[in-house]
């Protein structure tokens, strides 16, 4: 038992991202609403930058900005003395900034869509748009 | 649609669960992704871009091409939103509502074209309209030009602090939308219009794609920033921390007008008229 | 200049999809020609590269100065060169032949049509350049986006279809990002030839074994694999007629390119085929899509939606030849891939004109065509003939490599597949020639005994189906040349022979 609270511990972040990762995807799957859907589309970007953020963090370890490393002083700072294991891992961050701006340009484009589709079958719920296209 | 929904949920789960046992634990520093890439990142990148700040310095620099094209998505998704939902002006006659500020009567005119009303005292108001909140739109007024300065700082001051070109585009875009929210759309645009924040849009993304084309030309690869120390007379790495600079302002050029110009699209159902 | 290729081919057309939306909003007649100009650029300096490939077979170019990994780099082999040329010269081909019914179809947002266009190229080219596993992932967010909004201003249900299209793209590429995270996670390197130095040490980690089978999930999800596909079909059929023309042949084939590079370059074939167990059960997946992609298109009404089954179909084909674990299977799915993206740019341009003159492309619009626009259907002949793997023309070629490949490795259900998909594709088309050739037109006023005049597609819409017709057959001839030359040398010697 210890051993398995204690590697639940350890692995925390990775089973809080594939919870919420699992709600995404269920709600894509199953639910009739297409801006529900979306909601869940998003919730399934989030548990990735979730997770990928998560992989940057380093026990015992700052943000990733050098400290004194601006003003005076900022030029005696050189590699022999800022030490990797001081700062956290800053590539996850960047590559998260990417996927933050393209899930914020798919979350416009899905909706403007949803728009469009409401504006021809004036409902949002899938089987009734199923309903009017199989009657024409 | 449901007990398919829960099984491949179930399958998903159990695939990523699985794969979670050859995981490093949460923050160990001896994981392989802090012990190949990054330590150079951290180590290095002071000396080579004298930019403080390393997620600045990766993401407009070492990794500055995912970036260019990251700004080329959000402009994608502006032009889409605008391709997808702008409807062209028409002469069609629609109906529009005034409202007379003194009396509080509200007439609705049939008509083509937007008319200036010609009594001062008419007002036009939108179709869900409700009475003036003074302290609503007051506060938002007063808000707006301290958010645009927050916005600018978070820009200028991405190499020292966190911030950057997106962050400070998203804070600039949302005052704007800000304004269009607490007032109306009609005002919002009456500050800057449909064509403007269009153009800027691109103009964005092509400042920095047009500060990666001009190191080549300057005879060094794409994006190679130290080739701009022969027009800023400054030395390759400072010329490094310019270049950055540059870019972030072009982000967020782009990352603010991408935002108002969705908003304002998906808002009004792209009869730019009427706000939510 | 030329060492500069691999980023030019790619930043121009980007810096020209921006100068397109500025100058969209000022006079919209110089949107085309920018178009033109950019593209033109794109397929001259991916020619200019497959020549320097060919004398010094890889050729690398560091994003920013940054030496990989740290930085991004761009890298071109053989196969990316081969790929780059394809998709530069269809979508050239595409833009030229389709203006006029771009015109007829969008003349007040011609600017940002032209705008998305040329995105959309330039993401397909910078996935297939580029040698960096989140650098591809942003670049098929271009394409897709873009692509969403271009399939969305169809008719009828295409906002619906386009919909549906960004949940399964979404996931698709939510899950290709995920499988990079794992690969980063546990390699700590995003660059693909690093990743795979790093990797033969790892093969037995669950979390390689789990990032290989989540990107390629992913991946066959945007690709429109057999039972994932389930978005392509009203997706491409009411999609505009220039855009489906353009998506169709190209955006399957770049994410098969994509999973070959996978396999080939980050995964490499002895951890695919010698570790993992998995290649009879794609294979078996590749038979059933292949049967079910000839099943539905036997079934649809009308000409676009039948193509599209038939891409499905195709699709299975490529990802079957690759998945044979043999030179023969990996030859026939490469080259397929040039060849596919040909015949479907064929038969869907032919489409595409036909739309332009009649507006529909149900099967009772094409009565009494051949004697109306007899150059279109020349061209769409071509294409089934090729689609059905007739000899001078080049799908015979990469069918014969597949079959023989199957036989190689003793799959014989997907070389049966490959018959009667064959077979399948020959009913379909000439059922289409049937009713072209040999059924009166209907003529509008049931005046039905009037002469057919001809009113074939303006000039400009023919003469490109006309050349890729010809390509077909120039390919086809070309074949020992493309194989010996450009294909033999990617595949690793580990596959065999």
């Amino acid at each position: 038992m210890p051993d398995l609270i204690s590697s639940i511990v350890d692995y925390y972040n990775y089973l809080i991202y594939i919870t919420l990762m699992m709600i995404g995807l269920y709600a894509m799957i199953a639910k009739k609403n297409l801006v529900k859907k979306i909601v869940g589309m998003n919730i399934f970007q989030t548990a990735i930058i979730l997770f990928y953020v998560s992989i940057g963090a380093k026990k015992g370890a700052t943000i990733p900005i050098i400290q004194h490393g601006h003003g005076e002083g900022a030029d005696e700072i050189t590699s022999s003395v800022i030490k990797a294991a001081e700062y956290i891992n800053p590539l996850p961050h960047v590559l998260m900034l990417t996927a933050i701006v393209v899930a914020v340009a798919t979350l416009g484009v899905a909706l403007a869509l949803a728009i469009k589709v409401y504006n021809r079958y004036e409902t949002l719920e899938e089987d009734e748009i199923l309903a009017q296209i199989r009657e024409k | 649609m449901r007990i398919f929904g829960i099984i491949v949920v179930i399958l998903t789960g159990a695939l990523l669960i699985y794969a979670m046992g050859d995981f490093p634990s949460w923050a160990d520093p001896a994981s392989p992704a802090h012990n190949h890439v990054s330590p150079r990142y951290i180590e290095k990148s002071l000396e080579q871009t004298s930019v403080p700040n390393l997620v600045t310095a990766v993401l407009a620099d070492y990794r500055g091409y995912d970036t260019m094209f990251e700004t080329a998505v959000i402009f994608a998704a502006g032009v889409v939103c605008f391709f997808l939902l702008r409807i062209p002006r028409k002469d069609e006659p629609t109906v529009r509502r005034y409202r007379h500020t003194l009396t509080g009567i509200t007439i609705s005119v049939k008509e083509t074209r937007e008319i200036p009303p010609v009594l001062e005292e008419f007002e036009r108001i939108d179709t869900l309209w409700t009475p003036p909140d003074l302290i609503i739109k007051t506060c938002c007024r007063i808000l707006v030009p301290f958010l645009q300065l927050f916005g600018l700082y978070v820009i200028a001051h991405g190499h020292h602090s966190p911030g950057g070109g997106f962050q400070g585009g998203v804070i600039l875009g949302a005052s704007m939308i800000l304004l269009a929210i607490s007032h109306d759309l009609r005002t919002a645009i009456g500050r800057m219009s449909e064509r403007v924040h269009a153009i800027l849009c691109s103009v964005g993304v092509f400042i920095f794609a047009g500060t990666g084309a001009l190191c080549l030309v300057l005879g060094l690869n794409f994006l190679d920033y130290g080739a701009l120390a022969r027009i800023l007379h400054v030395d390759p790495v400072t010329a490094r921390s310019h270049g950055i600079l540059i870019v972030e302002i072009g982000v967020g050029l782009a990352v603010m007008t991408a935002m108002i110009w969705i908003y304002n699209n998906i808002s009004s159902k792209g009869k730019y008229d009427e706000g939510l | 200049m030329s060492q500069h290729y691999p980023v030019l081919l790619v930043t121009v057309p980007l810096l020209s999809a921006l100068l397109i939306s500025i100058v969209g909003w000022l006079n919209k007649r110089f949107c085309f020609p920018i178009a033109v100009a950019a593209l033109s650029v794109a397929a001259y300096s991916s020619v200019g590269l497959l020549f320097r490939v060919l004398d010094e077979k890889v050729i690398l170019y560091h994003l920013g100065g940054w030496a990989p990994p740290w930085g991004i780099a761009y890298s071109v082999d053989h196969l990316s060169a081969l790929v780059l040329v394809v998709v530069s010269v269809v979508a050239l081909l595409n833009l030229i032949a389709t203006q006029k019914s771009i015109e007829q179809e969008f003349s007040e947002k011609i600017g940002a049509f032209y705008t998305l266009y040329v995105l959309l190229v330039t993401g397909l080219l910078g996935i297939v350049v580029t040698g960096d596993v989140f650098n591809l992932y942003v670049l098929l967010e271009i394409t897709a986006l873009t692509s969403y909004g271009l399939i969305a201003m169809g008719e009828d249900r295409a906002p619906l279809a386009s919909l549906n299209y960004v949940y399964m793209g979404t996931i698709g590429a939510c899950l290709y990002l995920l499988g990079i995270g794992y690969l980063y996670i546990s390699t700590g390197s995003l660059n693909m030839a690093n990743i795979s130095s790093i990797l033969p040490g790892l093969y037995d980690s669950k979390v390689v074994l789990a990032a290989f089978i989540i990107c390629m999930v992913g991946v066959c999800l945007k690709m429109a694999f057999f039972p994932l596909h389930a978005w392509l079909p009203n997706a491409y059929t009411y999609a505009p007629s220039a855009v489906s023309s353009l998506v169709a042949p190209l955006m399957t084939k770049v994410m098969i390119y994509v999973m070959i590079r996978l396999m080939l370059t980050v995964f490499t074939p002895e951890f695919i085929f010698s570790k993992l167990a998995l290649s009879n059960t794609v294979v078996w997946l590749a038979v059933i899509a292949i049967f079910m992609g000839a099943v539905l298109a036997l079934g649809a009404r009308d000409m676009k939606k039948m193509l599209c089954y038939v891409i499905i179909a195709e699709v299975g084909y490529m990802v079957g030849g690759a998945w044979l674990g043999n030179r023969a299977g990996m030859t026939g799915a490469i080259l397929h891939i040039a060849n596919d993206a040909l015949m479907t740019l064929c038969v869907f341009l032919a489409v595409g004109n036909i739309v332009y003159k009649v507006r529909g492309y149900a099967f009772e619009d094409l009565k009494g065509m051949f004697r109306k626009m007899p150059y279109t259907m020349t061209g769409l002949v071509a294409g089934a003939l090729s689609m059905i793997g007739v000899p001078p023309t080049c799908g015979f070629f990469s069918k014969w490599y597949l079959i023989s490949g199957g036989i190689q490795a003793g799959q014989y259900g997907f070389v049966a597949a490959l018959v009667f998909s064959s077979l399948i594709n020959a009913v379909l088309f000439f059922r289409i020639i049937e009713i072209g050739y040999y059924e009166p037109f209907r003529a509008d006023h049931g005046h039905e005994s009037s002469p057919v005049r001809m009113a074939e597609a303006p000039l400009t819409m023919v003469v490109p189906l006309l050349i890729v017709a010809g390509g077909l057959v120039v390919m086809g001839v070309y074949t020992g040349d493309i194989v010996t030359h450009i294909i033999e040398p990617i595949i690793p010697p580990a596959m065999g022979n």
